[in-house]
Parts: C-alpha cells; sequence; structure tokens
C-alpha cells in the first residue's frame, strides 16, 4: 500500500530505538538523583520519574516494534496501572518521611506543613485519650 | 447502603472489561462478553463505596489536557536530571500548602495525583476538611517560586474541573475566571 | 543499529542499578532503601521492556506489570509501618 515501505520501517525503527534510549537515560537519571540528592524528599523527586516518563517511552517502543493494533490497548493498561499506583506510593514514602523527620529543615526555604503539624500534635497530647494520628484524612 | 445506578457504575464496569480484554489479549466480541458478565459479577460482589462522579466528562478537553500533561512530565524530567547532575548536593526545597477550591474526594485525589505524577512535585499530605494539599515542591529557592507551584497546582485543578468537574465547581471557576 | 541501541540501553541501565544498589547498601534511613529498592524494580521492568521490544514479542508485559504492583505493595507496607512505629510506640 505504502510506495516505500522500508523508509516507514526504517523510520519507526529509528523512532523506537531513540525512545529506547531515552528511556533507559531516565532510569539512569533517577539513580544520579538517588545519589547525588541530599535528602529523602528530594530524591523520591527523582526516583518517581523512570516509573512514569521511561516506561511511557519503553512501552511505546514495544508498540512500535510490535506493529499490531491490539497490543496498544494492553500497554496502554499497563502504563495506566503504573500511573495509579506511583503517586499512592511516592505519597505513603513522602508522608513517612516527614513524619519520622527524615528531611533536612536547613534544605528547605519554605514550610507551611510544620505549624499545622505541630499545631495538630499539641492537641493530641492535650487530649491523649484519642488517637493522635487521625488529624488528617488517611 | 445506596447501591449506584448502573451510570454511575458504567465507567467502574467499562474499566474493567479492557483490563479483561487487555489480560487475555484477545477483543474478540465474545470474550469482551464473558469479560462484562464478570465485570458485572465482580461490582456486584466485591461492592466498594461508590466513587461520586459529576457524569460530566468533556472529551474536547480531556485530549488537550493529557498532551500538556505529557509535555510538561517530558520538561520537568529533563528539569529535574539536570538539576541531579548540576545541582546535587545544594538544592533548596520547600513545602507549600495549596489551598484547593473543590472539595469532592474525586477533584483532590485527581489533581493530587496528576501533579504527583510530574517530578518536581510531590504531595507529602492531605488535608481533607479544608481540601488543602501540602506539596513538597523541589528547586524552590524563594517567595516568587512558591506562588509559581501555586499556580501551577490551582491552573492543574482548573483543568480537571472543566474535563470532570461539577456544574456548579465549573460555574464557580468561569466567575473567578472572568472576574 | 538495534545491536547498538541494546548495548547503549544495557550501559545505561547498569549503571543506573549500580547507583540503585549503592543507595539500597548505604542509605541512612529504611525509607531511602525502600525508595531505591522500588526504583531498581522499576530499572527491572525496564530491562523486560527493552527485551521485548528488541525481540518483537509480548511475554515479559505481565512481569512488568507485576513487578509494578510489587514494587507498590512493597513501599506503601513498609511506610505505612515505619510511621505508625514512630507515631505511636506504645500501640500492641
Amino acid at each position: 500500500m505504502n510506495p516505500e515501505p522500508n523508509t516507514v520501517d526504517a523510520v519507526i525503527d529509528a523512532v523506537s530505538a531513540v525512545f529506547m534510549v531515552v528511556g533507559a537515560l531516565m532510569s539512569l537519571a533517577a539513580a544520579i538523583g538517588l545519589l547525588r540528592f541530599p535528602d529523602l524528599m528530594s530524591r523520591m523527586h527523582a526516583a518517581t520519574k523512570p516509573q512514569v516518563l521511561g516506561l511511557f517511552l519503553l512501552l511505546a517502543s514495544v508498540g512500535l516494534q510490535l506493529r499490531t493494533w491490539w497490543v496498544w490497548p494492553v500497554l496502554l493498561v499497563a502504563w495506566i496501572f503504573q500511573l495509579l499506583t506511583v503517586p499512592v506510593s511516592a505519597h505513603m514514602v513522602g508522608r513517612a518521611g516527614y513524619r519520622t523527620k527524615h528531611l533536612h529543615k536547613e534544605l528547605l526555604s519554605k514550610d507551611e506543613l510544620e505549624a499545622v503539624v505541630q499545631k495538630a500534635a499539641k492537641a493530641a497530647r492535650e487530649s491523649e485519650a484519642d488517637d493522635g494520628g487521625n488529624r488528617t484524612a488517611r | 447502603m445506596r447501591r449506584g445506578s448502573l451510570r454511575q457504575e458504567l465507567p467502574l464496569l467499562v474499566w474493567l472489561v479492557i483490563v479483561w480484554g487487555a489480560l487475555w489479549q484477545d477483543f474478540s466480541p465474545d470474550n469482551l462478553l464473558f469479560g462484562a458478565l464478570l465485570a458485572v459479577a465482580v461490582a456486584r460482589l466485591f461492592y466498594l463505596p461508590p466513587v461520586e462522579l459529576s457524569g460530566r466528562f468533556n472529551v474536547l478537553k480531556a485530549v488537550p489536557f493529557a498532551v500538556v500533561f505529557l509535555g510538561r512530565v517530558v520538561a520537568a524530567s529533563c528539569q529535574v536530571f539536570y538539576l541531579a547532575v548540576a545541582q546535587g548536593p545544594k538544592v533548596t526545597n520547600a513545602v507549600v500548602a495549596v489551598p484547593l477550591r473543590s472539595h469532592s474526594d474525586l477533584m483532590v485525589t485527581a489533581t493530587g495525583h496528576v501533579i504527583s505524577l510530574i517530578p518536581g512535585s510531590l504531595v507529602v499530605e492531605v488535608d481533607r476538611s479544608t481540601s488543602t494539599l501540602y506539596i513538597h515542591g523541589l528547586n524552590v529557592r524563594n517567595g516568587e517560586d512558591v506562588l509559581k507551584l501555586r499556580k501551577e497546582v490551582r491552573d492543574t485543578e482548573a483543568g480537571l474541573i472543566r474535563i470532570m468537574g461539577t456544574k456548579e465547581e465549573l460555574a464557580a471557576l468561569n466567575q473567578e475566571v472572568g472576574a | 543499529m538495534m545491536g547498538l541501541v541494546l548495548t547503549l540501553t544495557a550501559v545505561a541501565l547498569a549503571l543506573a542499578a549500580a547507583g540503585a544498589i549503592i543507595r539500597i547498601a548505604r542509605g541512612p534511613s529504611l525509607l531511602d532503601r525502600v525508595l531505591a529498592a522500588d526504583v531498581l524494580l522499576a530499572i527491572l521492568g525496564a530491562a523486560l521492556c527493552i527485551d521485548m521490544a528488541v525481540n518483537r514479542h509480548l511475554n515479559n508485559l505481565m512481569l512488568v506489570v507485576a513487578i509494578s504492583i510489587i514494587g507498590f505493595i512493597g513501599s506503601v507496607t513498609v511506610a505505612r509501618f515505619v510511621a505508625d512505629r514512630r507515631e505511636q510506640p506504645s500501640e500492641p
């Protein structure tokens, strides 16, 4: 159908090759971020990256290489699973990190949560009978 | 416990059928029909509290939003890569409180998800009673950056309201923009 | 060309895995280690995806999804455990 199927093939191959290399670089970037950033919270920003953009690029290159329409919904479902789970785990780890003081205060230019947390902690101490952790949505 | 109407459950059922087809890698009608039967059975047996959808979904607004989202993910990924290589241990962060317009759980969750997926910002804590997100931003050095981050989050929420917010939220948003 | 791509991605992923393992070994806190383990799983998933793309099959796809779910469940569980232990030390 196409006048020059070989050219189209070559373009698709080149695009998927670029996607693969960039996707692998995203993993490398996450590792560099893990090693270079000073505290848990900034490391988390680096860690979410290969799981969102990197996986997207790699799944797209799989789809381009297979060249059949029915793999696209499968790949999309795999990616959406990732999109739904990554923020939740990042939030849970980040929240635990903030509460257990795994963050360097001197690296923050502004902290608008601290006052709220301290107020809530004081309130929790005053009403000892109750479970102190329930002040926010879980 | 109130059963959700079919209209409310339909997105869930469609999603379950798509997952079924994807898992078998077979989108033939008989397989999808069997998947639909299973989806109805699963939705009846393992009953979860219904997600309160607004019943409105604007596809015309959703497609550009998805494209902009992908673009921002790419840009922010490159930015975080650059920060990791160039600044490394000297990076400055902030925890910023962002009050949201909407009070529906769905909106707060969706906004938090989108914001967390974009590298460089992360939801640390959610205050459900006031629907305030506490966001940890990477490389936020001064008050200007704080304002920028807050505006970004509010813009994301505005985009989501335009896609699937309730009519009341949309009206409030339009009034705010118009004023 | 695929050979070159394979070499490049293999080098990048190997370096990334090494970095994640160093962070697992060194990480000052448990949460750092969990985070690095999560990244290591993501790198594994990336390697499986590249295998699928180069050899043109889909056998690993469910494995990739399973890996992402394992990473999710693992980090959420550990995060809850850490937060609760520090917050309410007297809880049985």
